[in-house]
């Protein structure tokens, strides 16, 4: 099989294409598992969580142009959520399937808290404050254990049930026709169905009267409105939406996890899915995911690589590896945007209009 | 009504700090339009460089004054050339760019440094040896430090000579003008390169006085205090209007004392449900407050709605 090949046929079915990309997909854990470990097998899913977020946020900012720098605090919610009403902590063992649109109802009410009293702000404006939107969750969270103890505090919530699928629960590996399904493979597998399900609502919002009316907001906010579109209504549901989103992400984030404490949603996992949007490319789906897998996979191998390749050319560790791996985190974000400061992948359409700026 | 005197006391301390920090956001806002994110590890680098001045000159045995003056000197100018450099790499070439472009690299020089500090200076809190002497005073019941007063008072003189430099010269009158519209003022014959590079030298000066002045205070210097301080005074700078110098003044200082009242009566006024530990939460929510009544700040124009 030769790639001319493969590209002819491509051309002449597109679907022969994403048969392909389907079966790499499926194959992708068997491979990563094989070849280099459990480790990155949870890179993994980390990635497809990242992707998750990315996308919800992606509606935020990417679509209707509302530059969010609390977004973590959804997930924080979604994943506390889950983690109150599916741990030993209060008791409860509530099915994933009540949580999760649980987590994905309060997480939207959250976004449209924090859009109502901010439709008025522009631009940077809209930024701090949202910022302080993150904070202020954070801190709640960190210092609600007392006079009653809700999030237990900065200890965090551990002993989180596992997500169980029809009795199963995918931290256990699963026989199937003979062959034995790792229990992360599993979770990989969800996450994946999730993150489409979640691509493929954004790529038909996109299209749709609401997705045109997000983008008309980002262009040109008097302009929209002047050609009748309630703004209002609008921008909030961009960030309802994009907070349900992020709400989900939390949830399936604590059932992975097992555990959540409040250090998890800091103002910096903010800042990383907006690095991972605007990486991407802001408003391109694809562009988006391959920001938040480029953002996620690469501080791994940073991280897994440092040490041994210092040992190679110095004979000696000379540098932490996790502070090498920051650091050169910094690099390439600055790197990548200096030399493609639309995103890795920017949506075409968007090229050509803004260009110049 | 003595501690609500101390309070305020510290509050404006802080606040002149945040003020000073502010002012570097809100000037480079003012004529580029971005958030300065890195501004907040140049402080970092202003205090930890001059801490490591300090332990030199106190070795050779210079008195504690002179120490004080030569390490924000020497500071400043670490600080100032870092400013330039950082905005000729990571800001220069992306001035047309899309908005939200400098901003990712900003987060990524923020991260650099933090990074490069750790490995210069370590992940441990560093004791900042006292060069100003420790007595207090007594004012109307409150106890105020030697090295709040200076605090204040070096806070005070140098926004007030940064308002005569830029309202009342001829470089003030150039950036200005470079900062209502970039392309007029260069066919006025304003090299609009060299005033950005000018506004991000007295920012950074400025960052290091307040990286030099905030350790003073608290008597500690650490790879990892410049972001909840660069935080706060960004805050302050948007309270007060971003891109409004007097904003950031008023701005930074409200932010300081509403932080030090919250902390000090927080408990008191929901029964001691809320501790102190709610200090920042209640800074936040004064913001939004703010925002939400005046959406441009507190003494920022309303700008009309662009056609």
């Amino acid at each position: 099989m030769n790639g001319a090949w493969m590209a002819q046929r491509w051309q002449r079915n597109p679907r022969f294409g994403l048969v392909l990309i389907a079966l790499a997909l499926v194959a992708l854990p068997f491979v990563v598992g094989a070849g280099l470990g459990n480790t990155w097998l949870r890179v993994l899913d980390f990635a497809l969580l990242y992707a998750m977020l990315a996308l919800g946020l992606n509606i935020v900012v990417g679509f209707a142009g509302l530059l969010d720098l609390g977004y973590i605090a959804f997930y924080a919610v979604g994943a506390y959520i889950y983690a109150l009403l599916a741990s030993p902590h209060f008791g409860l063992h509530w099915p994933v399937w009540a949580i999760l649109p649980l987590g994905a109802l309060v997480a939207c009410g959250f976004g449209v808290v924090l859009g109502a009293p901010t439709l008025r702000l522009r631009g940077d404006y809209l930024a701090i404050v949202t910022l302080g939107f993150g904070e202020i969750v954070r801190i709640f969270m960190n210092n609600l254990n007392a006079p009653v103890n809700i999030t237990n505090g900065p200890k965090g919530i551990a002993g989180i049930d596992p997500i169980q699928i029809g009795g199963h629960a995918l931290t256990q590996p699963l026989e199937f026709f003979g062959v034995t399904v790792p229990g992360l493979a599993l979770t990989y597998y969800l996450f994946l169905g999730l993150t489409l399900l979640v691509m493929l609502a954004g790529l038909r919002l996109q299209d749709s009267r609401i997705g045109r009316a997000w983008v008309a907001i980002r262009e040109d906010e008097v302009a929209a409105k002047a050609c009748g579109i309630n703004t209002r209504n609008v921008k909030l549901l961009a960030f309802a939406m994009g907070a349900s989103f992020g709400g989900v992400a939390g949830g399936l984030f604590a059932s992975f996890q097992e555990f959540v404490s409040p250090e998890s949603f800091s103002l910096m996992e903010s800042v990383m899915v907006l690095c991972m949007v605007v990486l991407g490319g802001m408003g391109h789906i694809p562009g988006v995911i391959l920001g938040a897998l480029t953002l996620t996979v690469l501080p791994e191998a940073f991280r897994h690589g440092a040490g041994p390749v210092q040992q190679a050319l110095f004979g000696q560790v000379l540098v932490d590896p996790e502070n090498l791996r920051m650091l050169l985190f910094g690099l390439a974000l600055v790197a990548v945007m200096l030399y493609r400061p639309s995103g890795l992948w920017p949506e075409p359409r968007h090229r050509l209009e803004l260009g110049a700026k | 009504m003595d501690i609500f005197l101390q309070q305020v006391a510290n509050g404006l301390t802080l606040g002149s700090i945040y003020a000073l920090v502010a002012l570097g956001y809100t000037l480079v806002y003012g004529i580029l339009g971005m958030i300065n994110f890195a501004h907040g590890e140049v402080v970092m680098v202003g205090a930890l460089t001059a801490l490591a001045a300090t332990k030199f000159l106190l070795s050779a045995a210079f008195p504690a004054p002179v120490v004080f003056v030569l390490a924000f000197i020497f500071a400043a100018v670490v600080c100032m050339l870092l400013g330039v450099l950082i905005e000729r790499i990571a800001y220069r070439p992306l001035r047309n760019a899309p908005r939200l472009a400098p901003l990712i690299t900003a987060i990524g020089v923020s991260i650099i440094l933090q990074q490069l500090a750790m490995m210069l200076w370590g992940r441990s809190y560093h004791a900042v040896p006292p060069l100003l002497p420790e007595t207090t005073h007594q004012l109307l019941g409150a106890q105020i430090t030697t090295v709040q007063i200076v605090i204040v008072g070096v806070a005070a003189l140098t926004m007030a000579s940064l308002l005569i430099l830029v309202n009342r010269t001829r470089l003030g009158r150039a950036m200005r003008a470079t900062a209502e519209n970039p392309g007029v003022a260069a066919l006025m014959g304003v090299d609009a390169n060299r005033i950005i590079a000018l506004t991000f030298l007295i920012g950074s000066a400025l960052a290091a006085l307040a990286g030099v002045l905030v350790s003073a205070n608290y008597g500690i210097a650490h790879y990892n205090m410049g972001f909840m301080l660069g935080l706060k005074a960004f805050t302050a700078a948007v309270l007060g209007g971003i891109g409004n110098l007097a904003g950031a003044v008023v701005g930074g200082l409200l932010l300081g004392v509403i932080e030090a009242l919250g902390a000090g009566y927080i408990g008191d006024l929901t029964g001691g449900v809320l501790g102190s530990q709610y200090q920042d939460v209640f800074a936040f929510f004064v913001l939004i407050g703010v925002l939400v009544l005046r959406p441009a700040g507190l003494l920022g124009e309303k700008v009309a709605e662009r056609a």
